[in-house]
């Protein structure tokens, strides 16, 4: 019974979190994206990203208000730096809204254009909008699009 | 003539412990100060090293240029952050990594001279990442194995974001060395000036032997052959001589610096210090 009450109350807690955006990629959410490393009935763990990534302290902020509204006032979010975030832990869902996006999801083989598709694409430069992305070129539409880095 | 009294030895080991004292000698190396002066060593290079790549920012040669300096100046600033807050947490006298980071003054900042050193043109800046995040790179992949738990999470995180920094200097020291001969002169001039800060980095002294015996820290001369192995097929590639020999310039460690730090603090330090409590 008891239990089942606490399983009952991470869920409830985890369709919280799966509704906060990411202030940077608004269509993923932080679940996501994997930064939500586990949830308790009185805490979420959540680690960075990238360590000076300007999004963590949004991100903690409106974790907060989304709990808060939520009526979760009493959980506690603690931040975990190890074992490190890595694109590895972006889930399939969020994989897909990425390239919905326009952003090419990680990838360790041949870079996709996110518009056509092509795989006959080149890196522009390795740092791009923000510390996540670089910035590509596809050659085959000419339509410039960002890289979710690997990570 | 009356002698003065001895030095009672309970005053004397209070006095090396003093808030601020022997800002110019090494700390006595028992757990927490030998700890609180290496976590400021790595805390302090990164900070300052962010803080003169965001200068750039609006003045690079291209926008995806000034992109790229502005998010390694953010990595660095982030290392610096946990580093300088672990520091306060240690030191336990209720500092954090701001008060660290904007109210000390600059013989109190344990960076080494290379981070200090200004941009210069875009070649003397690259000179300088490279030969720094090609070290700081192997550094944290030592530290990611630390016995201090929090130092080994810090690294293991920032160890993937300085591979970054390390490769994209080391090619553009090679695109600028291998490149016109403006370029060349002027990577080789980088290269030459920042070359005789580089002994500094491998510079193991109490405050290390103390730290890597116990696990904690890295000896920097475990890799240091490595390092100088990357950085001589680079600028091999770059077809710029090999690195100078030159009079090694120590004593970032121990709070001696150049000219330059101090300016640097003034515009990094003016605000927080102007308007104690500003928030925005």
């Amino acid at each position: 019974m008891v239990a089942a009450a606490r399983r009952d109350e991470t869920a409830g807690l985890w369709s919280v979190l799966a509704e906060v955006p990411d202030p940077e990629i608004p269509v993923i959410s932080v679940v996501d994206l994997g930064i939500v490393r586990s949830v308790h009935p009185d805490r979420v763990i959540v680690t960075p990203t990238y360590t000076g990534c300007p999004a963590a302290q949004v991100i903690e902020r409106d974790i907060r208000a989304a709990l808060d509204a939520a009526g979760y006032r009493d959980v506690r979010i603690e931040t975990a730096l190890s074992p490190a975030w890595t694109t590895d832990w972006i889930t399939p869902a969020g994989r897909q809204k990425l390239l919905a996006y326009g952003i090419a999801p990680p990838t360790r083989s041949a870079v996709a254009c996110p518009q056509c598709g092509s795989s006959d694409t080149e890196e522009i430069s390795r740092f791009g909008s923000t510390p996540c992305k670089a910035l590509w070129r596809c050659r085959d539409c000419a339509e410039p699009f960002d890289l979710f880095k690997c990570h | 003539m009356p002698s003065l009294p001895p030095i009672r030895p309970e005053d004397e080991a209070c006095a090396e412990k003093a808030p601020g004292g022997g800002a110019f000698d090494a700390p006595a190396p028992d757990d927490n100060g030998a700890l609180f002066d290496y976590l400021l060593r790595l805390g302090d290079d990164s900070l300052v090293l962010g803080q003169r790549l965001s200068e750039w920012c609006g003045h690079a040669p291209s926008v995806e240029v000034d992109l790229s300096l502005a998010n390694m100046a953010l990595d660095l600033i982030g290392q610096a952050t946990f580093f300088l807050d672990y520091a306060g947490e240690v030191e336990g006298r209720g500092r954090d990594g701001d008060a660290l980071a904007f109210h000390r003054d600059v013989l109190d900042f344990r960076n080494c001279w290379l981070v200090e050193q200004p941009n210069g043109d875009f070649a003397q800046t690259m000179a300088r990442q490279f030969l720094f995040s090609a070290w700081q790179r192997r550094l944290f992949a030592h530290l990611a194995g630390s016995a201090d738990a929090q130092i080994a999470a810090i690294a293991e995180k920032a160890v993937k974001e300085v591979a970054y920094h390390a490769e994209l200097a080391a090619e553009w020291v090679i695109r600028l060395g291998d490149g016109t001969e403006e370029s060349r002169r002027r990577m080789a001039e980088g290269i030459e000036w920042m070359a005789r800060f580089v002994p500094e980095l491998f510079e193991a002294d109490d405050v290390v032997a103390f730290l890597a015996d116990r696990g904690i820290a890295a000896d920097p001369n475990a890799f240091r052959a490595d390092y100088e192995a990357e950085v001589a097929a680079i600028l091999a590639e770059a077809t710029l001589p090999p690195l100078p020999q030159q009079r090694p310039i120590l004593g970032g460690r121990r709070g001696h610096h150049s000219e330059h730090l101090g300016h640097l603090l003034c515009t990094m330090q003016f605000l927080p210090r102007t308007y104690p409590e500003a928030v925005w």
